[in-house]
């Protein structure tokens, strides 16, 4: 096997250099398969064997990527050396056993007609490795028959741990020593492995009491059977230590995943936040903006899309992840959506908007409309009551939302509006008068100004606590 | 911060026939605690902080120590935050008054402090001055709801499909009146604004919000003690 390591360029040399795979050719993998032999000896893509396109285990297709030939010629030649005392069945199982799996399957589809060949190429094979053993030499056509069964229990065993790995790489894993080899793969994985390890059992225990004699047969089977579970329950405690270690191995990732994806989220939040913090210091108004922007985020990470926190807060789904249903609107819910569109707001006029959501329904038309407006009459508080700090109230009913919108500042007198302000007419109760609502203002010089915007729901279902719970 | 006697020497005497009241303040964050002594300083003569705490079992001796009138709680700290040190004091000292006072914005955490005895809940972010006029409050005996809190309250009430069937209206439901004065609440109103708003009496508004805050602490509405349990208060 060494030696194959020394002159890989020689092709009849390489499949047995499974372990030259270990060599830095990882970045000729990605180039593919097409690569002529002739190529520099690094450039050539390590031997692996192939995840998809595959008919048994991928070793053809594995070779014939590493040799830059056609599967179809390894498979010929695989076929043909079966014929020859079964050599090309014991190349193949070998390589099987020693060439790993590609990490990553490369998109590949093989065509019903490249599968139809395989599988005919390999019913040849098994014909000729039994013909050949039974006329070649006598003596060995009774070793042909069971070792043949053998084999066949083992492909089917070998073949369920090949796809109990891919499982475990696609990350559904389960842990365990029965996980090791099942991967979750589910009850047909068990029969897969139990038929597989019986026509094992049954093929060595023929073979080696060469007439078929049931009392024998019987025997043999009872001895195999008793010790095989002896070894079992010796092995008992290094089973549970097995399982033991793979699973605090497993807990220890998490953990060790989990404190990074919090660091890495505190650094590239709070922490920047922080160093700006610092070389604002100056800027009152900024520093407020940036401090408020944090805080909603971290509370948005910290109380989660799904919890009870995230309502009667200040924070919604602003932060990129959640996709809009409606133009112009965050979020799916109306607390969501509201949340949000304080946030803006707070974000660009420095002021402390508290807001309270009673009850939760999905955004429609309306509800977003009625959204709408609410921010509209948040900015007309944030831009002209003189206070620091605007309230709003949601509550959601089971056919009607109502929204209020309330300052302590300065008031005015709507008399005194000028007629080319539009904010107020246009864009708050024009907006909620197309959809059906209403909008009632009640403010005075001096007392602050409370806009109360109410919209019925048609045909809306209530989502209540029940459906955030 | 030393003890100073129940006649406190920075009072201007300005301040109730009592003298200003007596508050202990308990809260993991040093940082906030010193900003929190700081604001109540400008309203020292109704005010004053005899002791604090920075964490359950320094909060239980001191608060057995000095006896405040009101102690200012944290909601979240370590060895089972404020409720822990409700679940502690109360039995020995059933007149001290505490008002919740935290960031936290999860409704489970909130309510487990009003269920374990709390008789107010106002946000960290709250001035210096209202802070003080609530401390006030509740040494009054008034109950303190913040906005968001009556936002929780009216949530746990609502009657919606699926809700747990109510087994004792006398607590399981809010009268519509109460309801009214807890949509005004969340809405931001004060009591004067809400006695006015709905023609009644200030006096009025506080037996609501007190009615309100029993009926949160003692129902047994599926919402409310689910919140509590999560926190094994119940």
């Amino acid at each position: 096997m060494t030696d194959a390591a020394e002159r890989p360029e020689d092709p009849a040399a390489v499949p047995r250099g499974g372990q030259r795979a270990a060599d830095p050719g990882d970045r000729a993998r990605r180039a593919g398969r097409a690569q002529p032999p002739e190529q520099a000896v690094g450039e050539r893509p390590p031997l692996r064997r192939r995840r998809s396109g595959r008919v048994v285990a991928g070793v053809a297709g594995g070779v014939a990527d590493h040799l830059g030939v056609p599967v179809l010629w390894v498979r010929v030649v695989f076929a043909v050396l079966a014929g020859l005392s079964g050599a090309g069945v014991v190349g193949y199982g070998l390589l099987w056993a020693f060439v790993p799996q590609e990490p990553v399957s490369a998109e590949r589809t093989a065509s019903t007609r490249e599968r139809q060949q395989a599988v005919g190429l390999l019913a040849l094979a098994v014909g000729l490795a039994v013909l050949a053993g039974i006329l070649g030499n006598p003596t060995t056509g009774w070793v042909t028959g069971p070792l043949g069964i053998a084999l066949v229990g083992a492909v089917l065993v070998w073949r369920e741990a090949d796809e109990a790995q891919r499982r475990r790489w696609l990350g559904s894993a389960r842990s365990g020593a029965l996980g090791v080899l099942l991967g979750g793969g589910g009850t047909a994985a068990v029969i897969r492995v139990v038929g597989g390890a019986s026509l094992v059992v049954t093929g060595i225990a023929v073979f080696l009491f060469e007439q078929v004699d049931l009392a024998t047969v019987q025997a043999a089977l009872l001895a195999v059977l008793a010790t095989l579970a002896g070894v079992a329950v010796l092995t008992v405690p290094w089973w549970l230590r097995l399982v033991r270690d793979l699973n605090e191995e497993r807990r220890v990732r998490i953990r060790t995943e989990e404190r990074a994806e919090i660091a890495a989220h505190l650094h590239d939040s709070v922490l920047q936040t922080l160093a700006l913090i610092q070389r604002q210091a100056e800027a009152p108004r900024e520093v407020r903006r940036l401090a408020r922007g944090q805080e909603r985020q971290l509370r948005s990470w910290l109380y989660g899309p799904s919890g009870y926190g995230r309502r009667g807060a200040t924070e919604g789904a602003e932060d990129g992840a959640s996709v809009s249903t409606a133009p112009g609107v965050s979020g799916h819910t109306l607390g969501e959506a509201v949340a949000a569109a304080c946030g803006e707001v707070e974000d660009a006029f420095a002021v402390n908007v508290q807001q309270v959501v009673v009850g939760d329904c999905e955004l429609d038309e309306r509800t977003v409309a009625a959204v709408h407006a609410m921010r509209e009459a948040v900015v007309n508080a944030a831009k002209h009551a003189g206070v620091g700090e605007v309230s709003v109230y949601a509550e959601v009913e089971p056919d009607i939302v109502t929204v209020f919108v309330r300052d302590r500042g300065k008031g005015f007198d709507p008399e005194d509006v000028p007629a080319d302000r539009h904010g107020l007419a246009d864009s708050i109760r024009g907006r909620m008068e197309r959809h059906g609502g209403t909008v009632r203002l009640r403010t005075a010089p001096g007392d602050g100004t409370e806009v109360q915007l109410t919209m019925p729901r048609h045909g809306g279902r209530r989502n209540g606590k029940e459906a955030r719970g | 911060m030393s003890a100073q006697g129940e006649d406190g020497t920075t009072a201007s005497g300005a301040g109730t026939e009592q003298g200003p009241v007596r508050v202990f303040l308990v809260d993991d964050h040093a940082l906030f605690r010193t900003g929190v002594k700081a604001e109540l300083q400008d309203a020292a003569n109704e005010v004053q902080v005899v002791g604090e705490a920075g964490s359950v079992a320094e909060a239980v001796a001191g608060i057995a120590h000095y006896r405040p009138d009101v102690v200012l709680l944290d909601v979240h700290m370590p060895d089972g935050g404020g409720a822990e040190v409700l679940r502690r004091v109360r039995p020995n000292q059933p007149d001290v008054v505490f008002l919740a006072l935290s960031v936290s914005d999860a409704a489970e955490d909130v309510i487990a402090v009003i269920r374990a005895g709390a008789r107010g809940y106002v946000t960290k972010t709250i001035s210096g001055r209202e802070l003080a006029d609530s401390i006030r409050r509740v040494r009054e005996g008034d109950a303190v709801f913040s906005p968001r809190l009556a936002g929780f309250v009216l949530d746990a009430f609502a009657d919606r499909p699926g809700a747990a069937p109510i087994r004792d209206p006398e607590l399981d439901l809010l009268t519509p009146r109460e309801r009214d004065v807890l949509r005004l609440l969340a809405r931001g109103y004060a009591y004067k604004e809400i006695a006015s708003e709905l023609f009644i009496s200030v006096k009025t508004v506080e037996t609501h919000v007190s009615s309100v805050l029993r009926k949160t602490q003692l129902s047994n509405r599926y919402e409310l003690s689910r919140w509590a349990s999560d926190r094994r208060l119940v």
